[in-house]
């Protein structure tokens, strides 16, 4: 076989496998956050389906197939189908540029490869560019739908995802100019001995910036304001029913696991733990970065269980006047250490 | 390379758009199909709605969005000196930190206007 067709099988093989374990990893999330958050509201959650309810996505997917698609009469009926492929293939395509491992040898095969489909050398600015496509069709499907509540939640979704777009870009520049690179694999070798979560001050705020930021960009509580059922009954799909309400659905879960991949990249070292990713000849990088990406999971999922929903006019002020002045302020701050080489190293 | 870089994120990306797609349609094809009047309508079980759904909407959210590119167009602008902090050392600093100076005046004018209230 020739190189080419090698280095085609080999970016095929890793695009499945990138689809295939976010849909996996879309549906278990979905059964860990109301296993959890049962737990901590003192209920014991979905147990039916399979053992420990491990089979309760695979039911509801199995409805959703079989569920009546309706597209209302005065919808924009091209707009309305092609909001929920708009939303879902950001998700799916953000973790292209995050290295899952370092190099590992096949067995059998004896072909050497590097996890992760493409470190490009410009993967920030990938990853800013593919997550805001996202905001449109949100934005598109509030439009599309002709429903006075799918508008107005469209609407502020836009607003609340720009908003605290600025704060998230800006505190990804903390990591990046750490590192002196905007590709995730640099960043991530800029971390090997201390964590950037663990420089003091500044790594600590970027972190937190960014966490309530990725909050925000996938409309998590408790900055689920698009969808607030109280007033806006279900937000900007309200209109959707069947597998494109389940495309949504699956974006959404699916930007929470890439953001909290993309976290862990940036400020909790990737796939590495001091060392022990090497073992098993290379394959434990991404258990380890798994790991990372469940407990992140978890804790996004513990947020929701204990904060109230923020009111919007609050929640446009905390970006604006809070998120993006500190955030500033933090880069800033980054800069004057890294030129004056007093860059501490913590531990 | 550059298609070495590329091509498998443009294969991951046809991937997930055939995928979307099925995923789209799946429903239309294996689910049941029959619309009523009363199916279509919007809001459909719920109140019926007064008047059309696409009318004007609060200037808020145009003065967020022209708002959200200033910024945008900053972040960028950081972008590149973040990488080379340590190589442009102290003279970068001071021209970067005259950039900023400028942003945040701009800032704490629109601040002081009353832009970033949410009324």
């Amino acid at each position: 076989m020739s190189d080419f067709v090698i280095f085609l099988i080999d970016a095929l093989v890793k695009s499945l496998i990138i689809v295939v374990s976010l849909l996996t990893g879309f549906a278990y999330t979905t059964v860990l956050e109301r296993r959890v958050i049962a737990r901590i509201q003192v209920r014991i959650g979905p147990n039916r389906a399979g053992p420990f309810g491990l089979l309760q996505p695979v039911s509801e997917g199995l409805k959703l197939f079989f569920k009546e698609d309706i597209v209302p009469n005065e919808a924009d009926k091209v707009i309305f189908t092609l909001a929920p492929v708009i939303t879902a293939v950001p998700a799916l395509i953000v973790l292209a540029v995050v290295p899952l491992g370092s190099e590992v040898t096949i067995p059998f095969l004896n072909y050497t490869t590097s996890l992760g489909l493409s470190d490009i050398n410009v993967g920030v600015l990938y990853i800013l560019a593919v997550t805001s496509i996202s905001v449109y069709g949100i934005t598109l499907a509030g439009w599309a739908s002709a429903n006075k509540y799918a508008m107005l939640g469209g609407l502020r979704s836009a607003a609340q995802m720009i908003s605290y777009e600025l704060a998230l870009g800006v505190s990804l520049l903390v990591p990046v100019s750490l590192a002196g690179s905007l590709s995730l694999g640099a960043i991530i070798n800029a971390q090997d001995p201390v964590w950037f979560v663990f420089y003091p001050i500044v790594g600590q705020v970027a972190a937190a910036i960014f966490y309530i930021a990725i909050l925000a960009e996938t409309n998590r509580a408790p900055f689920d304001l698009p969808e607030a059922e109280q007033e806006l009954t279900a937000g900007y799909h309200t209109e959707y029913s069947g597998m494109k309400f389940a495309a949504f659905f699956m974006a959404e879960y699916m930007k929470m696991i890439a953001v909290s991949a993309i976290f862990a990249s940036l400020f909790l070292g990737g796939y590495r733990l001091f060392g022990l990713e090497d073992l098993l000849g290379g394959w434990m990088g991404p258990l380890i970065l798994a790991g990372k990406v469940v407990a992140s999971l978890v804790f996004m999922i513990w947020l929701r269980a204990t904060l109230p929903r923020f009111r919007y006019d609050r929640l446009m002020s905390f970006g604006w006047k809070v998120l993006l002045p500190v955030s500033l302020v933090t880069l800033v701050l980054t800069w004057v250490v890294i030129v004056l080489e007093l860059i501490p190293v913590a531990l | 390379m550059l298609i070495e870089q590329y091509l498998p994120i443009a294969i991951l990306l046809a991937i997930a758009i055939v995928l979307s797609l099925i995923v789209v349609f799946i429903s239309r094809i294996m689910g049941p199909f029959r619309p009523t009047a009363k199916k279509l309508s919007p809001y459909e079980s719920g109140m019926t709605p007064m008047g059309p759904a696409v009318r004007r909407f609060p200037v808020k959210f145009y003065l967020v969005a022209v708002l959200f590119i200033l910024f945008d167009v900053e972040v960028i602008f950081l972008l590149p000196y973040s990488i080379l902090v340590q190589d442009l050392g102290v003279y970068g600093l001071i021209t970067v930190s005259i950039f900023l100076t400028v942003l945040t005046i701009g800032f704490i004018y629109e601040w002081k206007k009353g832009a970033l209230e949410w009324e």
